[in-house]
């Protein structure tokens, strides 16, 4: 039995494996859906229709869509904190909702909208507890925590921030703290909830560039839900349209960035143009 | 970077452990007879070293059969209710939360009373009645935080304002029951209404009583501190906690039931004392940080320190008659709970 014969054997002999490893698809959204019901005996008071995409590893998805049109709900189904009605979130073949909150933990990060203390951290503290998931009994920090936890400063470009008390840092600077705990939760997917609301255009454009270069260095598969229609066109390498619950497109930016499909999704009158990076770009059409 | 080590808790706790030793010291020799010191330490001495017949009689009936109980208990309730009150500050992420302010304490109070109306009906042999009471006082007080917990909720979601309002309410309601219980039964095991409303050290329990609330504590506040790390990541909110593997509901039933124990055993056997769950945590935090693996045995020390030094003053201020020490914890706590609230709303 010569290697020639066997495709499967000299592929994996061959150096460019690693790469084509490395970019399988990590994150699978097979044909999930699901409903708020309040109260059983009423019809649901939100319900997120089928949807579906796939993610490699080192891409960046951006879930895109109006107030209220299910992103958030998306978001939490592929963190595995909620049940899907129907369908099932893989990550590396495993279901998100099946495993337990520690493994959990281990392989998906969550960077919510706004992270309130009730009594302030300095900002290591804060970093550290995304050691949590790895973590004894006791569960005191091990050098190995530490180092992580300065690489993950680092790698957001704050540890001048380390000492400093979360309450007592800018928006942006907090942003990337949280962010910094995320990857010290060392995980394959990386979920951001809005992480750019409330931050000024410098620090968006920053937080962006910082998980562009994440997922590239580091092979995370990021989601990110947002409204800033142009910072995702520029950094994401999928966008996912969403209106009311329903999954309207999946795509490359180009591909889903249509002025009629935009302008009927955020009920305002705009066009799409190509920005000097080749990627489209949305300009508001006021007073029209 | 400096990552909170076992050693520096330990360190921390053996300073308080000092401060403690002092109070204690200080507590025994003060009183309507004074003490010297020196023959505090000889008696001491001679006690470790079981020559109890060279003690004056004296001595030994003020210092090891009133004083020292008295102080034993006072350890054992202030450092219960501390750990109790920061639990259901971290699980309900609500710095004003106290088992007295929540009600929890008039609830335990409810319970003990109401166990010991039966118990006094049933025809029990005296040790399982003694137990009865403070299990009674842990069913009132568990059932307590879930109605103020449920009271609490709006939308899902946890309300601080409407939380503390239902505490209040819920409180002010059981001591009415308290009032009404204690006028229309009265049987002669029950304390009177001074000791269930504000709380009073001066009838310590039976030995087989004490040894279960020791024996309740180290099992309570030590399941607690199990989950230390996770009520860290607790206080920046349950779903926060969730992505970051805490397995909530785990979590909160531990500590609900942990900490509604150390109120009930610590009501049973010393009524309701007011804001050490409030004042005691708090400067803790101040001194020490706000992380729990360092706070919760702290908070034990401290409360135990504060509730020492409180009772000792009740007993001695208006000497020769004495003062409920839940007037004195109050006294101090009511004003500090004014200052926080202020502080959290500005």
């Amino acid at each position: 039995m010569s290697a020639s014969t066997h495709p499967a054997i000299t592929a994996a002999r061959t150096p460019g494996d690693a790469f084509r490893a490395s970019s399988e698809i990590r994150l699978s959204v097979e044909q999930v859906s699901y409903a708020y019901t309040p109260n059983p005996s009423q019809a649901p008071l939100f319900t997120l229709e089928t949807s579906s995409f796939q993610a490699r590893s080192g891409e960046i998805v951006a879930i895109l869509g109006p107030n209220a049109s299910g992103k958030s709900t998306l978001l939490k189904l592929i963190a595995g904190v909620l049940q899907p009605l129907s369908g099932r979130v893989l990550l590396d073949g495993f279901i998100t909702h099946s495993l337990n909150p520690r493994i959990r933990a281990q392989r998906i990060a969550m960077v919510q909208q706004e992270s309130n203390l009730l009594f302030p951290t300095r900002a290591w503290e804060f970093v550290l507890q995304g050691r949590h998931p790895y973590s004894r009994v006791f569960r005191f920090s091990s050098d190995e925590d530490t180092l992580i936890a300065r690489n993950a400063l680092v790698q957001v470009g704050a540890e001048h921030l380390s000492d400093r008390w979360m309450d007592k840092i800018s928006g942006g600077e907090k942003q990337r703290v949280v962010l910094a705990r995320a990857l010290a939760q060392q995980p394959l997917l990386l979920l951001l909830d809005e992480p750019t609301l409330h931050l000024d255009i410098g620090a968006q454009v920053d937080l962006l560039h910082i998980l562009r270069r994440l997922a590239a260095e580091n092979r995370y598969t990021i989601v990110v839900v947002t409204h800033e229609l142009n910072l995702a066109a520029e950094y994401a390498d999928q966008v996912a349209l969403f209106q009311r619950g329903r999954c309207l497109r999946v795509g490359p930016p180009a591909a889903v960035y249509q002025r009629d499909l935009l302008e009927q999704v955020f009920q305002t009158s705009l066009t799409v143009d190509l920005g000097s990076s080749g990627r489209p770009r949305v300009s508001l059409l006021s007073g029209s | 970077m400096r990552p909170l080590t076992p050693l520096r808790v330990l360190a921390r706790c053996a300073i308080l452990a000092v401060v403690l030793f002092i109070v204690v010291v200080v507590a025994l020799k003060l009183g309507a007879v004074p003490v010297s010191l020196y023959a505090l330490a000889r008696d001491v001495i001679r006690v470790a070293l079981h020559q109890t017949s060279e003690l004056s009689s004296d001595y030994r009936l003020i210092v090891f059969d009133i004083r020292l109980p008295r102080i034993v208990l006072a350890i054992f309730v202030g450092a219960s209710l501390s750990v109790a009150g920061t639990s259901f500050q971290a699980l309900l992420r609500n710095p004003l939360a106290d088992p007295y302010v929540l009600g929890v304490s008039s609830g335990a109070g409810v319970g003990a009373i109401l166990a010991l109306i039966v118990g006094s009906h049933l025809p029990l042999p005296a040790g399982v009645a003694a137990f009865l009471t403070p299990l009674g006082a842990f069913a009132g007080a568990l059932a307590t935080i879930i109605a103020v917990y449920l009271l609490g909720r709006r939308e899902g979601q946890m309300d601080s304002s409407t939380l503390l309002l239902g505490g209040v309410i819920s409180a002010s309601f059981l001591s009415a029951l308290i009032m009404f219980l204690l006028d229309t039964v009265t049987g002669r095991d029950l304390h009177g209404t001074a000791f269930w409303l504000m709380g009073d050290l001066s009838t310590p329990p039976q030995p087989s009583v004490g040894w279960i609330v020791r024996l309740v504590f180290f099992l309570a506040a030590g399941t607690i501190y199990t989950t230390a790390s996770d009520l860290n990541l607790l206080l920046a909110g349950e779903k926060e906690a969730m992505h970051l593997g805490v397995d909530i509901r785990r979590v909160r039933l531990l500590v609900y039931v942990a900490a509604s124990l150390l109120t009930g055993i610590a009501v049973s056997v010393s009524g309701a004392i007011g804001y050490i769950g409030l004042l005691v945590p708090h400067a803790m935090r101040w001194l020490f940080g706000s992380d729990h693996r360092m706070l919760i045995p702290t908070a034990a020390f401290g409360g135990a320190i504060a509730v020492v030094i409180a009772d000792t003053l009740a007993r001695t201020v208006v000497a020769p008659t004495e003062l409920p020490v839940g007037a004195i914890s109050a006294l101090a706590g009511a004003p500090f709970f004014i200052y926080l609230l202020r502080r959290k709303l500005a």
